[in-house]
Formats: C-alpha cells, sequence, structure tokens
C-alpha cells in the first residue's frame, strides 16, 4: 500500500513509522554469506567441477525466476536474493559429477514448480532446492547417486577426466548395513576403512554432496545465522540431537558418523530452517526439527535409500501447517 | 522506599532508534499563549464534553467551555482568557471530526465575578478552583477535585482518571503503578517531568494514596533515564509506606499498561473487557500524577502539558509546556520552525503516534509529543509476501500470531482473526517494525479490530431495539 501525500505534502500512513529496515534481500544476503565456508570447502574438495554445478544451478534459478514473474505479469523478485539462495543451496545438495544439463532441469523445477506455481516465495508448501533435488534422484537416479572422490586440489586436470574412473561409495551406504552388523568384531569401522576418520568427516574430506561434506564449514555458517537472529536454535538443535540420540540406541556406525556425513548438517542448517516451510513457532520448531531427524534415520536404517535427510524435510514440510495449527502460543491474558 | 530492577520480564518486544537525544536535555519552556486555541471537546477517552459556549461569549482561563457528557467522560476548561469565535467541528490528530471551541486570545474578557462564573477570578491571577489541603480533605473531596479539574491519563489513551481512581465496590487497589516508562522514541517529556517536578510526582502520589486507600505504589522508569531515577529516589526520600521504584530494561512497549503491570508485580490483565483494576492494579502516567497535584495543591485545573517536539526537520527540538488546544503549526513556530521541510508529521511518537495531514490540528491533553521527520527518516515500502519468518511473532508482547492473523484480514477473515485473538492486540507496531516483507501487520490487525467492535456495536443496537418491542 503506498501512502498518499496531503495538500500539505504530509506522507500519511498506519503506524508505525519506524522500520527495523531488514529486509527479506537482507536475510537471504546473509544466508548466502553463511553458505559461503560450505561452498568454498567444497571447491576445495571437488574442484573447478563445483563451480560450474554451482554456477549453472544460480544462473538457471535466477533466469527461471525472472522468466517465470514475467510470464505472471507480477513485478520481479529477482533483487530479493531467494532464487539466488535456492539455486546454491540446490547445487549444494548434488553430486559434483552431475551432469550440467540436469543441474538445470533441476534449477527450473525448483523455482518454476516448486515455487512459482505456487505463488512465489512465501507461498511454497516445500523447500524448493530439496523438492528439486527429490526431482532429479527420482529422474535422475545414477547421476545423483555416482560420486566422485574428494580431490585435495583445485585443478583442472580432475574435472575434465571421465567421472566413473574416480566414482565411490558415501560413507552411508557402509553406515547402513553396520545397523545390522555384529559389533562383535571388535574392529572400529575407522579401522576398517569402511568409514573415513573423524577428522576427514569434520572437515568434509569424503565423497558426498558439493555442500554438505563440511560439517565444519557448515557449523560456522550456522554460528552466523544464529548470531545475526536469521535463525533460531530450534530445529538444529532438534534435528541434529535427534539423529545423534537414535544412532545411540540403535547401535551400528558412531553417533557422530550419522551427523557428520549425508545431509544433516547442511539439512537441520540450512534446509530445514528454511522461513516458508518450517514451522513459526518455537515448540512447532521443536516438534518440525525431532521430525525431520527421526524420519531421517528411519529412512537411514530401513529405507531402500542410503540417504533419507532431504526426503525427511519435505515430509515434515508437508506437515508444517499442522505443527503451526497445533503450536499456535497462547495469548498473553487468554485463558 | 528503595530502587529494584524489573523482577519479571515479558516475551518479546524491539529495540527501535530512540533518538531521544534530540529533546532530553532541554528544559521544560512554558510557551506563551496562542492568539488562537482550538480547544476540542474530544481530548479523552470515552463520550465527548457538551460544549455550553457559543460563538461571541467571552471565556476567562479555567471556566468551563464543556461539561462531562455521561459515565465515561471528562468535562473541558477554556486554557486561557478570551472570545470564543465559533464552535465547530475540527480534525483531531487520529483523523476523526469533533466539536472544538475556537477562542481568540487577543480579545480579552470584561466579565464580572459572580458565582455563576467563578472562573472570571482568574482574570485577577487567582486560583482557579479553591487550594484543597489533601491531609485533611475528604476522599470524596479529592475525587471530586480530579474530576472538576478536567484530568485524564496523559500517557496517551486519555481515560478519566476520576473513573480510575474510583474502583467499582468489591474491587480494590494493591498496587499503584506510575509509569515512568516513555518507550516511545524521540519523546522526553515525562522524562523532563520526572526530573524537573519529581515533588510533585510525590505529591500526587501521597494523594492517589489517599483516593485508592494506601496500596503499594511501584513507580516504572526505563534504566535509560538514570537522571531521573535520581531525581525521583531523592523526591521520594522518607516516604512511608511500600513505595518502590521499579527500573525496567529498556525495550519497547515497556510503557504499555499490561506489560508494565508484568514487569513490575508480575500480575497478568485478562482478556478484554478486563481491566488492570481486575488484577487490583491502577496504572497512571507520571503526568497525570503531577497534575493531580496541582489540581489538589494549587487549584489549578488541567489546562496544559509537556509536549516534546522533536524530529530531524524542527530547528531547535522542544519540551513545550503548552495550553490545550495549542495548534501544531504554533508550537512548530515556538521552535524556531523548521530547518528541512518535513515529509511526514506525527502527533505522538514514531511507535504508535498518528500521521497527520496537517500542521492546523490542535494539541490535546494527551499530546505527548509532535514528530517532523524529513523525508531521509521516513520509510516508504511496498509489502510483500509474508515469508513467515516469525519476527512479528517473536516480537509481539501479547503472543499473538501476527502472521496468520494479517494473512486472515487480507482474506477478509475477521473471524479467523477473531479467533487468534486480535482483540488483545494493543497496536504497539512491534510486528510491522520488524517485519522483513513490510507487511502492515499492525494496520491489518487495527482493521480487524474496527471491524469487529462495529459488528459488536450494531449486535447491542439490535438487541436493545429488540428489548424495546413489547413482547406481544
Amino acid at each position: 500500500m503506498k501512502p498518499k501525500e496531503t495538500a500539505e505534502h504530509y506522507i500519511l500512513s498506519s503506524s508505525p513509522h519506524a522500520h527495523a529496515k531488514t529486509g527479506v534481500s537482507r536475510i537471504m544476503l546473509d544466508v548466502l554469506i553463511a553458505l559461503l565456508p560450505t561452498t568454498a570447502a567444497g571447491v576445495w574438495f571437488f574442484g573447478m567441477r563445483a563451480v560450474f554445478v554451482i554456477a549453472t544451478c544460480v544462473a538457471t534459478c535466477l533466469l527461471t525466476e525472472a522468466l517465470c514473474r514475467m510470464a505472471m505479469r507480477r513485478e520481479s523478485t529477482v533483487g530479493d536474493l531467494s532464487a539466488v539462495v535456492t539455486g546454491l543451496l540446490l547445487a549444494l545438495n548434488l553430486p559434483s559429477g552431475i551432469p550440467l544439463p540436469m543441474a538445470a532441469i533441476g534449477s527450473v523445477f525448483a523455482i518454476a514448480v516448486a515455487k512459482q506455481v505456487f505463488g512465489g516465495l512465501g507461498m511454497n508448501p516445500f523447500n524448493p532446492a530439496l523438492a528439486a533435488r527429490a526431482f532429479m534422484l527420482i529422474s535422475f537416479t545414477g547421476p545423483m547417486t555416482t560420486w566422485l572422490k574428494p580431490v585435495s586440489r583445485c585443478c583442472g586436470g580432475t574435472c575434465g577426466a571421465a567421472p566413473d574412473a574416480m566414482t565411490t561409495a558415501t560413507p552411508l551406504a557402509a553406515m547402513k548395513t553396520m545397523f545390522a552388523a555384529d559389533a562383535a568384531t571388535g574392529a572400529t569401522p575407522h579401522a576398517t576403512g569402511a568409514i573415513p576418520s573423524f577428522w576427514d568427516m569434520l572437515i568434509g574430506n569424503m565423497p558426498g554432496c558439493i555442500g554438505e561434506v563440511s560439517a565444519i564449514a557448515l557449523a560456522i555458517g550456522a554460528a552466523y545465522l544464529l548470531w545475526r537472529k536469521v535463525i533460531t536454535w530450534h530445529i538444529p538443535v532438534a534435528f541434529i540431537a535427534t539423529v545423534y540420540v537414535y544412532s545411540l540406541i540403535a547401535g551400528g556406525a558412531p553417533a557422530y558418523a550419522q551427523v557428520l556425513t549425508g545431509g544433516v548438517m547442511i539439512g537441520a542448517c540450512f534446509m530445514a530452517t528454511d522461513y516458508v516451510t518450517s514451522p513459526t513457532f518455537g515448540k512447532g520448531k521443536l516438534v518440525f526439527g525431532v521430525g525431520c531427524g527421526l524420519l531421517c534415520m528411519l529412512i537411514r536404517q530401513f529405507g531402500s535409500y542410503p540417504e533419507g535427510c532431504s526426503f525427511a524435510i519435505l515430509i515434515m514440510n508437508a506437515l508444517t501447517p499442522l505443527i503451526n495449527r497445533f503450536t499456535q502460543p497462547k495469548a498473553f491474558g487468554a485463558k | 522506599m528503595k530502587t529494584v530492577k524489573s523482577p519479571f520480564k515479558f516475551k518479546g518486544g524491539v529495540h527501535p532508534d530512540y533518538n531521544k537525544e534530540l529533546a532530553r536535555d532541554k528544559a521544560i519552556e512554558t510557551m506563551p499563549v496562542p492568539a488562537e486555541l482550538v480547544v476540542s471537546m474530544s481530548q479523552h477517552l470515552g463520550a465527548p464534553a457538551k460544549c455550553i459556549v457559543k460563538a461571541g461569549d467571552f471565556v476567562t482561563r479555567g471556566q468551563v467551555v464543556g461539561e462531562k457528557n455521561g459515565f465515561i467522560s471528562v468535562l473541558v476548561r477554556a486554557p486561557a482568557d478570551g472570545k470564543v469565535k465559533s464552535v465547530e467541528k475540527r480534525r483531531g490528530p487520529a483523523g476523526g471530526m469533533a466539536d472544538a471551541v475556537v477562542i481568540d486570545t487577543t480579545a480579552k474578557p470584561e466579565v464580572p465575578e459572580t458565582p455563576e462564573n467563578p472562573g472570571a477570578g482568574a482574570a485577577k491571577g487567582g486560583p482557579i478552583l479553591p487550594p484543597l489541603d489533601w491531609k485533611t480533605a475528604s476522599r470524596e473531596d479529592l475525587l471530586k477535585r480530579v474530576e472538576e479539574a478536567g484530568i485524564c491519563g496523559m500517557g496517551g489513551a486519555g481515560f478519566p482518571t476520576a473513573v480510575k481512581l474510583n474502583p467499582p465496590p468489591g474491587k480494590r487497589c494493591e498496587y499503584l503503578i506510575l509509569n515512568g516508562a516513555e518507550c516511545e522514541p524521540y519523546l522526553t517529556a515525562d522524562f523532563r517531568l520526572m526530573l524537573e517536578r519529581a515533588p510533585r510526582i510525590r505529591l500526587g502520589v501521597e494523594i492517589m494514596r489517599k483516593i485508592l486507600g494506601m496500596p503499594a505504589v511501584r513507580i516504572a522508569v526505563e534504566a535509560n533515564k538514570p537522571e531521573a531515577i535520581a531525581a525521583l529516589e531523592k523526591a521520594f526520600e522518607g516516604i512511608e509506606g511500600n513505595v518502590e521504584i521499579v527500573v525496567l530494561p529498556v525495550l519497547y512497549p515497556q510503557g504499555s499498561e499490561k506489560h508494565q503491570i508484568y514487569a513490575t508485580v508480575g500480575r497478568v490483565v485478562p482478556e478484554p473487557p478486563a481491566l488492570p483494576i481486575d488484577v487490583g492494579c491502577v496504572v497512571e502516567n507520571v503526568g497525570t500524577v503531577a497534575a493531580i497535584a496541582d489540581a489538589v495543591e494549587l487549584g489549578e485545573p488541567l489546562l496544559g502539558r509537556v509536549t516534546t517536539v522533536s524530529g530531524d526537520a524542527v530547528a531547535e527540538p522542544k519540551n513545550i509546556f503548552a495550553p490545550s488546544g495549542t495548534k501544531y503549526s504554533d508550537l512548530i513556530a515556538f521552535c524556531g520552525g523548521t530547518k528541512e521541510p518535513p515529509a511526514k508529521v506525527i502527533s505522538g511518537g514514531t511507535m504508535m503516534g498518528f500521521a497527520v495531514s496537517s500542521t492546523d490540528i490542535p494539541t490535546t491533553k494527551t499530546t505527548s509529543g509532535l514528530l517532523l521527520l524529513t523525508r531521509k527518516r521516513v520509510f516508504q515500502y511496498s509489502s510483500q509476501a509474508c515469508i513467515n519468518c516469525g519476527r512479528c511473532v517473536r516480537a509481539c508482547p501479547m503472543n499473538l500470531n501476527c502472521a496468520e492473523i494479517s494473512k486472515a484480514v487480507e482474506a477478509d477473515d475477521i473471524a479467523s482473526a477473531e479467533a487468534m485473538h486480535v482483540m488483545t492486540c494493543i497496536e504497539c507496531g512491534a510486528c510491522s517494525f520488524g517485519c522483513p516483507a513490510y507487511r502492515t501487520i499492525t494496520q491489518l490487525c487495527r482493521r480487524a479490530k474496527n471491524s469487529i467492535r462495529a459488528r459488536m456495536a450494531a449486535e447491542k443496537a439490535k438487541a436493545a431495539a429488540a428489548a424495546k418491542t413489547p413482547a406481544k
């Protein structure tokens, strides 16, 4: 609503006449800043190939956003940076070896189908990047589950080579079998080489999606978001704690390994905390976080995929309106 | 008497830029009576006063020009001598029209003092009402004095003070809470009053305690006013009974009645129509308390008040004691005019004040501030879709689901908004203040409340009409 000016040329508007001056674009910028460490780590471990995937996703998302708004004859929302965040998050949730046209198709799906069809930012029921990832996992199952071994240096040599020369399994596939394994062998999983060392898992020197491997980089980003008050602690803490406690009870791979591998860290800190698709109130956020952690572990233990993080969050996205409904706060003074 | 930290913290709240430094060091200046006063009959909450003068009448300072018109109403006195130019509908700060007496103060009355016109005594400089000794005066006399002095709450809402100080049978005031929070940005009128007139506030407290049957007293001041706290501590030294100065954390809307009650004594006022007295509390603004002291001890009715004139467009921000009915343009002229053209003129503070269309609007008993902001300070945005970030619900001191309420009102679903307790919204503006999508949440809540009130009034009228129809 545009305030109108009067004969004396004073602007009229309803109170309040002051604003904190933090807009949507500033929040999105904060998310991008928070994603910088893990983006850098992804590029460090997966080389130039990661840069190409990220560039493809971000550019395609921005272009799709602009075209959709034009087609809908609505004002452009490219400036709110939400499409950049979606593009970057999608890229960080893809294996570095993904063919670029597939990454582009996923990006179009994220913006056009998962977001703009519903009316744009604020109206989408599912996290666009995760919806696109799920779509790609089903459509391009092979490339989406083909993992390149991380490289320690960024070099032109690796990204030009044939991907299948260096493919490997993620630690998750190994960990899935450990749920059922007999723990009496005595050898730790690290010693047998089934999963990377704790240190490698912490810094991200293991196969996985571009942005999910480095737990430490993700934690730095999450700390920044908490400090900037962009997110609250509820969802990440509830999510990670649930995964940890579940793993302790279920046995198998060490509980910290369940937290540090796969999409738990990026999911808990950056995907599940998406405003639009997560509950509004603290209590609801806790329920949401616990639900995500629980579903993620159930899929990891019993599902047909080694990783369940993105499906867990998508299912909880669907439950968000219901959670909101049952976690309404009591008005101050209400009975 | 002791000073304590606020023992309870309410949920929510925001930290707007206070900008109080513009006027906080400016001592209260008494403004000369302007050439024309526009005295509104609707300066308080409740029924407007009934105008009893007509064009051509001479009025003297303190003479009643508007009679109390109902239980929730307050009388209005002429703030200065003069001749009534006209009685006409004039626009108030909130945009509504009300009867107002326009007084030409340059025309001097020649009215003999008669028992029917006791106010004429003022022309000779005597007290308008006979001064009372509060220690010997009866409770009823003191209460009557508050009423005939035309005092209403000066914090903003303007509730008739005599009504507030006379709880209905069965309800007892256990705590008298003095509101000196002044959490609105820019405003320093209450701060200056506490600093400069702390002994008057003490006297007012002693009178009010007597009227209310010796309740405990809590004086609530935000921590950013240490000088005022020191002045109050000095003035209240040696006072008997349970009196505490409660230092509140700096947080908007600390001055909200319900939140102040919670912050000082930990009691929660239930939903409307419950009032603070239902939890044994009476909250009065410090300005009102000083006005009561003046009315009793000096026989001086409420004819004017301290108003902060501030903002980056004002040549010299000031705290001005001006007669109620002074036009904004006269207040601005007394501050040396504007140094830059104002883009927005606000009656009150930036969080809850009214943007006005003209400076021809007069002050009332509740005008705590007048702000003139340049374009640099005016925020104009177009609102976007809610991104469900939750900032509004975290900021809401009433713990409402502001985001969903605003969406419901946008869809004209007032019933849903009502089910989400929109009527308890205090319109503090904390939700809109922090909204990154620049949604006009407060305005939407206000729209829902007005719509619900209109429906309730219509239902009441219908029920009354049905009751009148004789049963066959």
